[in-house]
């Protein structure tokens, strides 16, 4: 069983503190994926999993091993670095066996070991060649071979599609979560991508500044984010936020904007909020939908007149950015047709979808 | 005038103007070298004879103790001599610089870059404005004239410079090497070992080549510091060949050229191990 724990961990870099005292459970095979920003502490969260970073304060567990002493090679794990860290010196075979060979295995089972990971990703032909003349995805594959012959506990990723193009990319997402189904093993994978994150996790854990904003299964955080930063981070195109403020109109609750613009407040949402409260109001692309597409929407909804400033095709799918407010949005049109700059359009607003956040602390008031 | 001619005219120029240019600067090693294999008579000749008329060994055999003639300058001890205390401060060198590259390169520490600072500038000191000082020094400690004396001096000399290029190789070798060779299972002694050293081997070697030929050619120290057949090493053995009276300049160019080719194989070698390619295509490309 190789569950990880993690407790009131610190890491402290001199006198800055990097990551504040996290805590964190990851089940037995679970692919757990931490993102955020650059400088949020996740990559160091994983080095210090690693071992590769020592722990301020607090502790981890692998298993039901305190691991915070351990050096790396006593953790059973291994990891794919972002830049791959494949030895240039060594060929695709002998950078597979490097591994089990510093362990003291014998020849021939490492020679099993790792013509089964070669053909588990399809490297069998590389296996003379060395890291130099392997393209990227290659490059990639090998290193992820390297992780897998040593059957570890637990697999650690380091952003490692980051070097790839785009297309690359979208590929070996599949082919690392075709692996984890293969080799049911725990993983913890470090991105700052929210579509990786979003397509290969059983679990997101969002960071931001050190600290863990939110754990929760990507539909979870995509639909109920706890606070400003996640419903903005979460997603793509993300989150519309408008800053108002909650009045009471006919007797119910309304958000006011910019030139006396309201929407008015889900029914679920009504008594949280108090009259004069200042309020961010957020809401998705696809929640804003053109009257033309003729779909009914679920719930409340709202209806406003919009122009369009720019339409971005998408191919199944159209993005129209408009001005709602004083503040640039994004609106989803499903059934695409060329959209002149300009044109005016009435949309319908899924009230109930929609999200109110505390302007002050950023909180999701519907949690 | 057509174009390509003009091009083509150019070229010939320009090659024709490297050519006397290298010829200068290579004429008087090239004398030395035509000294060497000619008579002493032949060399002293007026008007001079400057292509040889009597080419041969005679020369080398006499500077080693073969044949009829010999020479009463001991240079098979002076050859031991500078191969001995070449080899172990390059070895030494090569072991501190190896050690304080790593630790440059790898390890953060208090004082890290002011250190890394105090040791280059230790070399912009001219060596010969040292030779007062230490030879106070060495006469004190009973070091003159003892090969350990200058293997100390020239340790020093090239400790700052084997650390400034070991440093730069590993620098070169990303962190993350080390930490998969790690992760992979090794001790921090074996990920150097197996992946950081093999990767940095031809920066460490070509270091080891600088070092090696800055105490195989070096002068002005050593002529201060030795004084006798214990430990004078070839450059110094070369002013043996100057009498009172005479300079016997056949031999003396003989031993310079017996001097300049193991510096000349490893200048051949140091070329080669430069083109460092081998840490490319391990990481991202």
């Amino acid at each position: 069983m190789a569950a990880i724990r993690i407790r009131d961990v610190v890491k402290n870099y001199g006198k800055l503190e990097v990551v504040h005292g996290i805590n964190l459970d990851i089940a037995h095979n679970e692919f757990v994926v931490l993102v955020g920003p650059s400088g949020c502490g996740k990559s160091t969260t994983l080095r210090m999993i690693a071992g590769l970073e020592d722990i301020t304060g607090g502790e981890i567990f692998i298993g039901d091993r305190v691991v915070n002493d351990l050096p790396p090679r006593k953790r059973d794990i291994s990891m794919v670095f972002q830049n791959y860290a494949l030895y240039p010196h060594m060929t695709v075979r002998e950078n597979l066996g490097f591994g089990l060979k510093i362990a003291k295995l014998a020849k021939p089972v490492i020679e099993e070991r790792v013509n089964e990971a070669a053909a588990i990703l399809g490297i069998d032909e590389l296996m003379e060649r060395t890291p130099a003349e392997l393209s990227g995805g290659q490059r990639q594959r090998v290193a992820m071979g390297r992780a897998i012959v040593r059957h570890p506990q637990v697999f650690l990723f380091d952003e490692p599609l980051s070097n790839l193009d785009a297309k690359l990319r979208v590929q070996m997402r599949t082919e690392i979560k075709r692996l984890h189904q293969t080799v049911r093993t725990t993983i913890v994978y470090v991105t700052h991508d929210q579509v990786e994150a979003m397509t290969l996790a059983d679990r997101i854990v969002v960071m931001k500044d050190g600290y863990i904003e939110q754990v929760g299964s990507p539909l979870e955080v995509f639909e109920h984010p706890v606070n400003t930063f996640v419903a903005t981070f979460i997603g793509s195109p993300p989150m519309n936020m408008i800053a108002g403020r909650i009045v009471k109109k006919d007797g119910h609750f309304h958000i006011a904007f910019q030139a006396d613009q309201t929407v008015p407040v889900a029914a679920d949402l009504a008594r949280t909020v108090t009259e004069g409260q200042e309020v961010i109001f957020g809401f998705r692309a696809d929640d804003l939908m053109p009257d033309e597409h003729a779909m009914p929407i679920p719930g409340a909804s709202s209806r406003l007149r919009l122009k369009v400033d720019i339409a971005e095709p998408l191919g199944t799918e159209t993005i129209l950015f408009c001005n709602f407010a004083g503040k640039d949005i994004q609106a989803k049109m499903l059934n695409p047709r060329p959209v002149p700059p300009g044109e005016v359009m009435d949309f319908s607003l899924a009230i109930d979808k929609a999200h109110l956040f505390d302007a002050a602390s950023g909180h999701n008031l519907r949690n | 005038m057509d174009r390509v001619l003009k091009k083509r005219i150019g070229k010939i120029v320009t090659w024709f103007l490297t050519f006397v240019l290298m010829l200068i600067i290579s004429v008087p090693g090239l004398w030395v070298v035509l000294t060497a294999f000619r008579p002493n008579r032949e060399v002293l000749a007026k008007p001079a004879i400057w292509i040889p008329q009597d080419p041969g060994w005679t020369n080398f055999a006499k500077i080693f103790g073969f044949g009829a003639e010999q020479i009463a300058i001991p240079v098979p001890a002076y050859f031991a001599n500078s191969l001995i205390i070449a080899s172990t401060s390059t070895v030494i060198a090569l072991l501190i610089g190896m050690s304080g590259g790593y630790a440059f390169a790898r390890y953060r520490f208090k004082f890290k870059n002011k250190i890394f600072l105090g040791l280059m500038l230790s070399r912009t000191v001219p060596g010969i404005a040292l030779s007062l000082p230490i030879f106070i020094i060495w006469s004190r400690l009973g070091l003159i004239d003892a090969k350990l004396g200058l293997i100390i001096v020239y340790v020093a000399l090239n400790v700052p410079f084997t650390i400034w290029l070991i440093d730069g190789f590993f620098r070169q070798i990303p962190k993350e090497m080390s930490e998969a060779a790690q992760v992979d299972g090794c001790t921090r002694w074996q990920a150097f070992w197996h992946i950081e050293f093999p990767l940095a081997k031809s920066g460490i070697a070509s270091a080891g080549i600088f070092a090696f030929l800055t105490s195989w050619n070096e002068y002005a120290l050593a002529s201060n510091l030795t004084r006798s057949t214990d430990s004078k090493t070839l450059p110094v053995g070369l002013m043996d060949f100057t009498a009172q009276f005479t300079i016997d300049w056949a031999g003396m160019s003989a031993m310079a050229v017996i001097i300049i080719i193991p510096a000349l194989i490893l200048t051949f070698l140091v070329q080669k191990h430069l083109i460092a390619g081998l840490t490319f295509g391990g990481v991202k490309g």
